[in-house]
């Protein structure tokens, strides 16, 4: 198998109907797979966190971070796309 | 695998503490430019520049992307020019020549600032060395990136005394040059006592001679994030303090690890060092003098202020050095008065002066940074400044700089702007008494001793 291409989508914003779908719908439409997800409350506001495998997947990173862009821009929330390294480097000896 | 608290964690510390990365910075050799022909000089620093760094922009901005944190600037350091130009500068003029060169690449391949119109006299000046001294003012008059430095002393040479007292004359002169844009020409001219071959901060950065061809260095920053910790531990005792500063230090660092072994892997120029430093901005929450203040003190400047800093510096050195691989550059806190708005309220509020500065320097890098006086001090006082800093570096074995703007027409109770990251200054008072005939001695302070330490 080859190495994970993970990254973590993160989804901050007022919590509304369908934003995980949404999500999902795309990434699964570009043959990203979703390993981890997990979502909170955090000072009112709505915070899903995803972790996904881009190995495999028909885009490149650049391309995810400009689709993620239009669906945050649509339904009013902010959509981050990051490699896992930078939180592995900062939160793992 | 990594939790949802680490990623809200880190994004935090990204959108509302100004945790970025403070510069990616190339160094380049240019040492094999060298030739007899000052045209011939200048085509060659312009194409060894643009071949090694014309994707060094584009590799930071996709670096930023990637992992969503912000490469505030991409910057290229050079071997010092008054060697590679040495061959071929008969005059001054022939300096000034390279000096646009450089400006020239720097805006064709995209990078703000460009360090290295630098020399190194700190036993002594070759003719060379003094005529690019010498062309300084014209050179930062007539260009917009280049960066000037000149180390004028060491712990194991001593201090050049004549280069001192030339550089007061040059730091005037540059002033008067670029006196309709707030006399900007000295806010890219600085000089040093121990200047580190490898730093990658403004205005100092040089490519020194025992690096390789070229290499990455990266210097990280984050004073928001420290001070966002320590609100936390308000009231508790000194080992809780410390150990929050050592914690965020090492969380920032790594951040500058790791994008500086994805510019070496993506570039192909090895990777030099991690400068670990708390760089602050003039932006508000991106302050080292709010550390301090959260730390305890009213205003910097208060008694306590260079405990404090002591403190601080030695935990982000403490945190940093396990985050890193190889370390070096200036690394410490940097306490500019200009591009820090807790510094310049300090000023303001009548709690800091140039003394007390000059005082917490011997505790942190760099030194006197970004200081705006009378546009009438004499040239005699500020190499009499210089002389004091340097003193500072070459007795304690560290790296210490002046940074000083003498802003032409302007005087105590006004302020001078310089924009963006440089910010604005109030114009601070210099002791009023002359040291004339100090400064105006001929030949150099002997090194210091080694031993019997007091």
């Amino acid at each position: 198998m080859e190495k994970a291409e993970k990254v973590i989508i993160t989804v901050v914003g007022k919590d509304t109907v369908g934003i995980i779908a949404k999500v999902c719908t795309f990434l699964s439409e570009k043959k990203i797979n979703i390993l981890d997800i997990s979502q909170t409350i955090v000072s009112g506001f709505f915070n899903m966190m995803m972790i996904a495998d881009m190995n495999g997947s028909d885009i490149s990173f650049g391309d995810l971070c400009d689709g993620m862009d239009k669906i945050g821009s649509e339904i009013g929330v902010s959509i981050k796309c990051q490699k896992e390294e930078i939180f592995d480097e900062m939160h793992r000896i | 695998m990594i939790n949802q608290f680490e990623v809200i964690e880190t994004n935090k510390m990204i959108d509302e503490e100004n945790l970025d990365v403070r510069t990616i910075t190339m160094g380049i050799s240019l040492l094999d430019c060298a030739s007899s022909d000052v045209d011939k000089t200048c085509e060659a620093v312009k194409k060894k520049i643009y071949d090694h760094a014309k994707d060094l922009v584009k590799t930071g901005e996709e670096i930023s992307r990637e992992f969503g944190v912000p490469i505030v600037n991409k910057r290229v350091s050079v071997t010092p020019i008054s060697l590679v130009g040495a061959g071929c500068c008969k005059t001054e003029a022939d300096y000034v020549r390279i000096a646009k060169a450089l400006d020239e690449v720097a805006d064709e391949i995209g990078i703000n600032f460009l360090g290295g119109y630098s020399a190194l006299v700190s036993k002594g000046m070759s003719e060379s060395d003094e005529k690019l001294i010498r062309s300084i003012p014209q050179a930062l008059a007539d260009t917009g990136r280049v960066c000037s430095s000149v180390n004028l002393g060491s712990t194991r040479t001593g201090i050049n005394m004549d280069a001192v007292r030339l550089m007061g004359e040059t730091i005037v002169e540059t002033a008067k040059k670029t006196a309709e844009d707030g006399s900007i020409g000295c806010a890219k001219l600085v000089v040093f006592c121990n200047a580190p071959d490898d730093n990658p901060f403004m205005a100092g950065a040089f490519h020194g001679v025992t690096e390789g061809e070229a290499v990455i260095n990266v210097g990280v920053s984050g004073p928001g994030v420290v001070k966002t910790a320590l609100e936390q531990v308000r009231g508790k005792d000194f080992e809780t303090l410390c150990e929050t500063i050592k914690k965020t230090a090492f969380k920032v660092t790594r951040v500058g690890q790791l994008v500086a072994g994805e510019a070496s892997k993506r570039l192909g120029v090895p990777f030099g060092i991690i400068d670990l430093s708390l760089a602050p901005t003039p932006a508000i929450g991106d302050s080292v003098a709010d550390i301090l203040c959260e730390i305890g003190l009213e205003h910097p400047g208060a008694p306590g202020t260079t405990a404090a800093l002591a403190l601080l510096n030695d935990q982000v050195k403490k945190g940093g050095v396990m985050a890193s691989s190889y370390v070096g550059g200036l690394s410490g806190a940097f306490i500019p008065v200009s591009e820090d708005q807790g510094m310049i309220d300090a000023v303001n509020a009548g709690a800091l002066t140039i003394e007390k500065l000059e005082a917490m320097t011997c505790v942190c890098s760099v030194g006197l940074d970004m200081i705006a006086i009378p546009g009438d001090t004499s040239a005699a006082s500020i190499s009499g400044i210089i002389a004091d800093e340097m003193a500072i570096g070459m007795v304690n074995a560290k790296t210490t700089a002046v940074r000083i703007i003498p802003a032409i027409g302007k005087t105590v109770g006004d302020s001078v702007t310089f924009g963006g990251l440089l910010g604005y200054a109030p114009i601070m008072p210099v002791n009023r008494f002359a040291c004339d005939d100090f400064i105006n001695r001929k030949g150099r302070i002997p090194a210091p001793i080694h031993s019997f330490k007091n």
